[in-house]
């Protein structure tokens, strides 16, 4: 089978010379390479020489070729993350300056902090507050007006700077104790406050014993809660009247939270986002359905009877998010999951 | 070398060309399936079974089952099958044909059950860890020695172009795996090791490596395969030898200098961007040489491909190989990759190479070599390799299109700012577009998987010896 035996033949269907070499049978037509193949491969090879001239390419002892512009990736980033601060600077300058009233009553400002606070909202509290705030198992939903720590603009601007027990030095911070852990009561005066606790909603079915739960209340958790449990903002202590809950009012529930006590922490958001960020935020939250005029005091609050159904019939608030069919869903998962992760 | 190979009828080793055929279609159908549960994990996340079969460790599974362990098989099937025959020689090396067998799916086993364990060096396609490393780095010597020893003793002067493309593969990807994977065990008895070089030094070996798996492993070594089973198919000279000799050098020089385009708009220096993107523009013809040898070779044959499916997988898969070797150097452009990296459209071209190309030219060598290795006349039923090919090329096209719709939809999301220059769309938002067409991947996945089971059916008939239908 030595090439040297074998003659280079002329192959009869195409009438095209083979190289006169088989193996196992296959042969090789001598058929030149394609000129439009080598035209493209050629163009391609002087196009590159070209692209390496004006750009950053070969490496030299001393670096590397800079290119004929001076062209670097890190410019171009600039050049473009200016372009889109451009954008923005326009109601920028005036937002900066602005009070919070002046936005509230200001069109264009306001629309500028409400499609910044949108933007940042759902890269940034969406993922712990749900889509649209409307919140989760230990995360408070942000569309109602029952606020641990007050409704204002001011006030959710100092909640999100600086967070609540992240560990700032200007953090919102209170510590409701762990009474069963810590032994302060025994577990029949925690059922016996817990007890009472549900009745002040009207949930307890249970009503032997609300006397020494109103006693134990009276004593340990009145100083936060309110007399009558309507809640205390100085500690973000929650309305204990209504049937909004942020850990949840069922009898094991409370039981656990006066047992272990809880403690949520909200990040602090200062090192993170800048003023204007936070600001846009504020409006933004302060918006979503349950903003106050200005800082009430926990006096003003009238403790009611706590069967307005507040969370349950509350309008369902516009969210950003459900523009995408199943958006909600995604996020509410994505909560679940933190949430069993705490648990 | 054994003595009774005589010059006119070398006694050829079939049997282990035979266990690495049986061997590529299981793994065939492992790595298809776990893609096919990979893609319901997308789609559907409460399938994650949680901590081995999670999406994470399931994910290199599949990869190295698809690339390896599928690609792999079929690589070592056919490459000893065909350097064998064009070199009328018996294989080299007595049994260490079959130690490579055994070693190397000891290697694949040792990886998988590593990843499913959480042990991964966390290197895309180079996830096994040092002991399994090391073992292969063994194996893949013997390889090389079994091919070169063949080689050597061939009783034909020259050496059929097939074999330069194989003898590329086993060369480079030893050396790519001996670069990629210097690193330090933590101890001797352990699992874990660390990487030698750090930073973007080890992410640029990492992708001088991932790239030139592509080149090497899921290209070169397949284009060997299709320079030996299409004309062998169709029956007709390879169309232009020239062409062979000018793709092949070209194609081998230029892919070494492509990985950077993996690493576009990153801490990688800009020179070295620009280079990995011009190589990777320089590639395209070099690509594209193999594509029109492949399709050219059928001129004057060209009802063959009415008529015979199994010529028609191998041009399809061809088809594929131009078409993904077009997309990948348009991927390539800077411009074009800060739309399309990080997104789906990566995935969908991914797998128009893999399940067009590579999935493809394997089907039709396959459906080639194991009737004449049991010795049959011709595979049970054409008519079912025929279904087969056509479940599984709707499949792709399910596959790539919806990868390419959620692929630019994801990277228009991400970059879209409003009048006011703020991000339009969160991340999460993009994800959640994205699911129908998570949906429509897995469904594409189901059909591709489900012609790979037709497939194995007609090679368990074909090997049984039941009569030929049509
Ligand atoms: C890691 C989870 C987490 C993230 C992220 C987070 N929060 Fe919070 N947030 C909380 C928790 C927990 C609380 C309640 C703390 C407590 O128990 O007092 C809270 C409370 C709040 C409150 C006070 C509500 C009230 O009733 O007084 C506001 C306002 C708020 N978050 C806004 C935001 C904004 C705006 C962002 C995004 C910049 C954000 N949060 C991100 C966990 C989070
Ligand atoms: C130092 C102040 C403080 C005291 C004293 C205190 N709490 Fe609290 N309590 C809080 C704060 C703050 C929270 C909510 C935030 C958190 O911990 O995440 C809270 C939360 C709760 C909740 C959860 C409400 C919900 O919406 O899920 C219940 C129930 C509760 N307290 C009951 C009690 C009872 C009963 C006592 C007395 C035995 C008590 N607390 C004493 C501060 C206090
Ligand atoms: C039934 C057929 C298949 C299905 C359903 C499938 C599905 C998937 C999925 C869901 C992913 C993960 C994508 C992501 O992380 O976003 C993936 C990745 C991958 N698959 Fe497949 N696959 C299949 C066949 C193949 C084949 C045959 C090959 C190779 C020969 C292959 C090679 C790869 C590679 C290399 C990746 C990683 C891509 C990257 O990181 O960019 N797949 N596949
Ligand atoms: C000329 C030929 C080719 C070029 C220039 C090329 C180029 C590219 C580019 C630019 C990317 C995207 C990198 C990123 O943005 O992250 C990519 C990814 C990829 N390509 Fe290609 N491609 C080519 C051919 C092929 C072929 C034929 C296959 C398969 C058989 C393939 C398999 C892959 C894989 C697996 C990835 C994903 C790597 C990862 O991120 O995990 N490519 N390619």
């Amino acid at each position: 089978m030595s090439d040297e035996q074998r003659k280079k033949e002329i192959d009869e269907v195409t009438g095209v010379e083979t190289t006169g070499h088989e193996w196992d049978g296959l042969k090789e037509l001598n058929n030149p390479a394609p000129r439009w193949w080598l035209w493209v491969f050629y163009i391609c090879i002087i196009w590159s020489i070209g692209y390496w001239v004006v750009y950053p390419s070969w490496p030299t002892l001393s670096g590397n070729t800079a290119g004929r512009f001076g062209w670097s990736s890190a410019q171009k980033l600039k050049e473009e993350q200016a372009k889109i601060a451009d954008r923005q600077k326009v109601y920028l300058d005036r937002f900066e300056k602005a009070s919070f009233d002046e936005i509230m009553n200001d069109e264009e400002l306001y629309a500028f902090a409400m499609a910044g606070g949108a933007a940042a909202f759902k890269d940034n509290c969406a993922t712990c507050h749900g889509s649209g705030g409307s919140g989760a198992k230990g995360y408070p939903n942000l569309n109602d007006d029952d606020w641990l720590w007050g409704g204002s603009i001011e006030d959710i601007y100092q909640t999100i700077m600086y967070g609540i027990r992240s560990g700032h030095d200007e953090e919102r911070v209170s510590a409701m104790p762990a009474f069963g852990k810590d032994e302060l009561l025994t577990r029949d005066e925690i059922a016996a406050v817990t007890n009472y606790v549900m009745s002040l909603s009207g949930e307890a079915e249970d009503e032997a014993g609300l006397g020494q739960g109103r006693t134990i209340f009276q004593d340990n958790c009145a100083s936060c809660h309110g007399e009558n449990g309507q809640g205390g903002r100085d500690f973000g202590a929650p309305n204990l009247s209504d049937d909004i809950w942020l850990y949840g009012g069922d009898r094991e529930t409370i039981y656990e939270t006066v047992y272990n006590a809880r403690a949520g922490v909200m990040p602090t958001w200062e090192a993170r986002l800048d003023n204007n960020t936070i600001r846009q935020l504020a409006v933004y939250v302060h918006q979503l359905g349950g903003g106050e005029e200005e800082t009430v005091n926990v006096e003003q609050q009238q403790p009611d009877a706590g069967t307005d159904g507040v969370d349950t019939n509350a309008e369902p608030v516009e969210q950003p998010v459900d523009a995408i069919p199943g958006a909600a869903d995604v996020i509410d998962a994505v909560n679940d999951s933190i949430q069993e992760t705490q648990e | 070398m054994t003595s009774e190979v005589t010059h006119t009828n070398p006694n050829y080793n079939y049997d282990v060309v035979r266990l690495f055929t049986l061997a590529t279609i299981f793994w065939g159908v492992v790595g298809f399936a776990a893609g096919v549960f990979i893609a319901l994990q997308m789609a559907f996340p409460e399938l994650n079974i949680e901590p081995y079969l999670n999406f994470g460790r399931l994910r290199p599974v599949h990869t190295s089952a698809v690339i390896f362990a599928f690609g792999g098989n079929a690589l070592f099937a056919t490459s000893y099958y065909v350097v064998q025959r064009t070199c009328h020689a018996r294989l080299w090396g007595g049994n260490l044909p079959l130690f490579t067998f055994f070693g190397y799916q000891l290697v694949i086993v040792m990886a998988a059950l590593g990843y499913v364990l959480g042990v991964t060096q966390g290197k895309e396609y180079a996830e096994p860890e040092w002991y399994v490393d090391l073992w292969l780095t063994i194996v893949w010597v013997a390889y090389l020695a079994v091919y070169m020893g063949t080689l050597i003793t061939r009783k034909e002067k020259h050496i059929y172009v097939a074999n330069w493309f194989y003898l590329s593969f086993i060369i480079t990807v030893a050396v790519l795996h001996l670069g990629n994977n210097i690193s330090i065990p933590v101890d001797l008895l352990g699992a874990k090791s660390y990487s030698a070089p750090a930073g973007v030094q080890s992410a640029m070996i990492q992708w001088w490596y991932g790239h030139n798996a592509v080149g090497f492993f899921l290209t070169a070594g397949f284009l060997g395969m299709m320079y030996y089973f299409i004309p062998k198919r169709a029956e007709r000279p390879v169309y232009s030898y020239r062409l062979s000799i000018l793709h092949f050098w070209s194609l081998i020089f230029i892919y070494i200098w492509a990985g950077p385009h993996h690493l576009h708009y990153t801490a990688l220096p800009d020179w070295a961007q620009t280079l990995g993107m011009t190589f990777s523009i320089i590639l395209w013809m070099p690509s594209w040489g193999g594509m029109i040898n492949g399709m050219m070779t059928l001129s004057g044959a060209w009802n063959k491909l009415r008529e015979d499916p199994v010529i028609r997988f191998m041009i399809i898969g061809v088809a594929f190989y131009g078409m993904s070797t077009f997309e990948g150097p348009l991927m390539s452009i800077k411009a074009v990759n800060s739309l399309s990296h990080y997104t789906d459209w990566t995935i969908g071209h991914v797998h128009s190479g893999a399940l067009g190309w590579v999935g493809f030219i394997t089907f039709g060598a396959l459906y080639y070599l194991v009737p004449k290795l049991w010795g049959r006349e011709e595979v049970y039923s054409l008519k079912l390799v025929n279904l087969h090919l056509w479940v599984a090329t709707l499949g792709i096209v399910l596959y790539i299109a919806a990868m390419w719709v959620s692929g630019i939809m994801q990277g228009l999301m991400w970059r879209s700012y409003d009048e006011m220059g703020f991000l339009q769309y969160s991340f999460v938002e993009s994800v959640m577009a994205m699911h129908p067409f998570y949906v429509i991947r897995a469904l594409g996945g189901v059909l591709y998987l489900s012609g790979a089971l037709i497939m194995v059916y007609n090679f368990w008939r074909t090997i049984r010896g039941d009569a030929r239908v049509n």
